[in-house]
Parts: C-alpha cells; sequence; structure tokens
C-alpha cells in the first residue's frame, strides 16, 4: 500500500483546513434567546431534539447557557420535543 | 415590581367563551393581586410536541405584566386548581427580555393592521 505521502490528490483534502468557529449571538448581537419560538431554536437542536454541544455550534459557555435553558423552557411548553427521530 | 411573563396552556376540549372566560379568571387573578398587566396573545390551538395527558393540542396563552413578586405565588396556586390548565411557565424578565418583549409587541403590532 503507498505510504501516505506518496498518494498525490487532485484536490488538497479539505480535512486539515481549520474553519474558525464564532459565537453567532456575538457577532449578531443577539442579547436574549426567545424560549416561545421553536424555529430559533431548533437550529441548536440535532436529529433527535438533542443540544448539540458548543464544540459543534461553536457559541461562547454564556450563550450556551442561555440556549439550553430556553429549550428546557421550550420542551416544558411542549413547543419543543424531548425526544424525537426525526425532527428537522 | 418586577416584569413577568406567563405562558399557560389549556385543554382544547373547552368552548371558545370558557376559553375566554379562563382567561379572564386569571386576569383577574393578577388584577386582584395588584399586578398591572402589559400585554396578551392568545395563541390559540397549537399542537403539542409530545402529548401531555392524552392531548396532543392545547390553547396557548402569554400575558406579559409587572408584579410584586408575592402575587406570583397566588397566580401559581391559581393555576394549580384549576383542572384547565394543563401546563403553564412563569419567568421572570430581566433586561434584555423585557426590550425583546417590547420590540416583539412593537412589530406584532403593524403586523395585525396588516392582516
Amino acid at each position: 500500500m503507498a505510504q501516505q505521502s506518496e498518494i498525490r490528490y487532485l484536490t488538497a483534502p479539505a480535512i486539515d483546513v481549520k474553519k474558525k468557529k464564532y459565537c453567532r449571538f456575538k457577532k449578531s448581537g443577539i442579547k436574549y434567546i426567545d424560549y416561545k419560538d421553536p424555529e430559533f431554536l431548533k437550529k441548536f437542536l440535532n436529529e433527535q431534539g438533542k443540544i448539540l454541544p458548543r464544540r459543534i455550534t461553536g457559541t461562547s459557555l454564556k450563550y450556551q447557557r442561555r440556549v439550553a435553558q430556553a429549550v428546557k423552557r421550550a420542551r416544558h411548553l411542549a413547543l419543543l420535543p424531548f425526544v424525537t427521530d426525526l425532527m428537522k | 415590581m418586577n416584569q413577568y411573563e406567563t405562558v399557560f396552556i389549556l385543554t382544547p376540549v373547552l368552548s371558545d367563551e370558557q376559553m375566554k372566560e379562563a382567561v379572564e379568571k386569571f386576569k383577574g387573578v393578577l388584577t386582584k393581586a395588584g399586578a398591572e398587566i402589559i400585554s396578551e396573545e392568545n395563541w390559540g390551538l397549537k399542537k403539542f410536541a409530545y402529548p401531555i395527558d392524552k392531548k396532543t393540542t392545547g390553547f396557548y396563552v402569554l400575558i406579559e405584566f409587572n408584579a410584586a413578586p408575592e402575587t406570583i405565588k397566588t397566580l401559581e396556586i391559581a393555576y394549580r386548581r384549576d383542572e384547565k390548565v394543563l401546563r403553564y411557565l412563569t419567568v421572570k424578565m430581566e433586561k434584555y427580555a423585557a426590550e425583546y418583549a417590547a420590540k416583539r409587541r412593537s412589530n406584532k403590532q403593524p403586523k395585525q393592521q396588516e392582516a
């Protein structure tokens, strides 16, 4: 099997390019995350309805906690499911 | 006097005037306890994301008000006593929440006029 270095790709492999993650709340200046509109909160949930971790969404700790609290309140009011299969 | 917003869900089995009367009842509880109601929204019948005691839809009502902290206890006791209310959530609004709510109310008003 040819060693790694000998394999030449037509286009450079995109694995190592690191996309700089940013906190979308700081960038767009959103100060309050409303628990009443589920459409916006769905951006932070995966297919099962679980909250996405910060390393995926890149949000800062302060806003991740607010997102988590808003999602939990929305779940309490049945605006968002606790667990579901195909949600999006 | 803090600013609060409360959302409660009524069972869908009620007729229209029963719903209005229930909403009036809770507004009465608030005003009697010395609260000052800022705005009130009925989201109408909405489907739940998961069934709440065997029901899949409910009548959502949102009320924003200024009140002293003690009135929240009386409000929640009223919620617990009333079996028409499936679920309720009362939240204290901090500065940004109040601004957001004011903005939301202002852009909701023109929408109603256009519609």
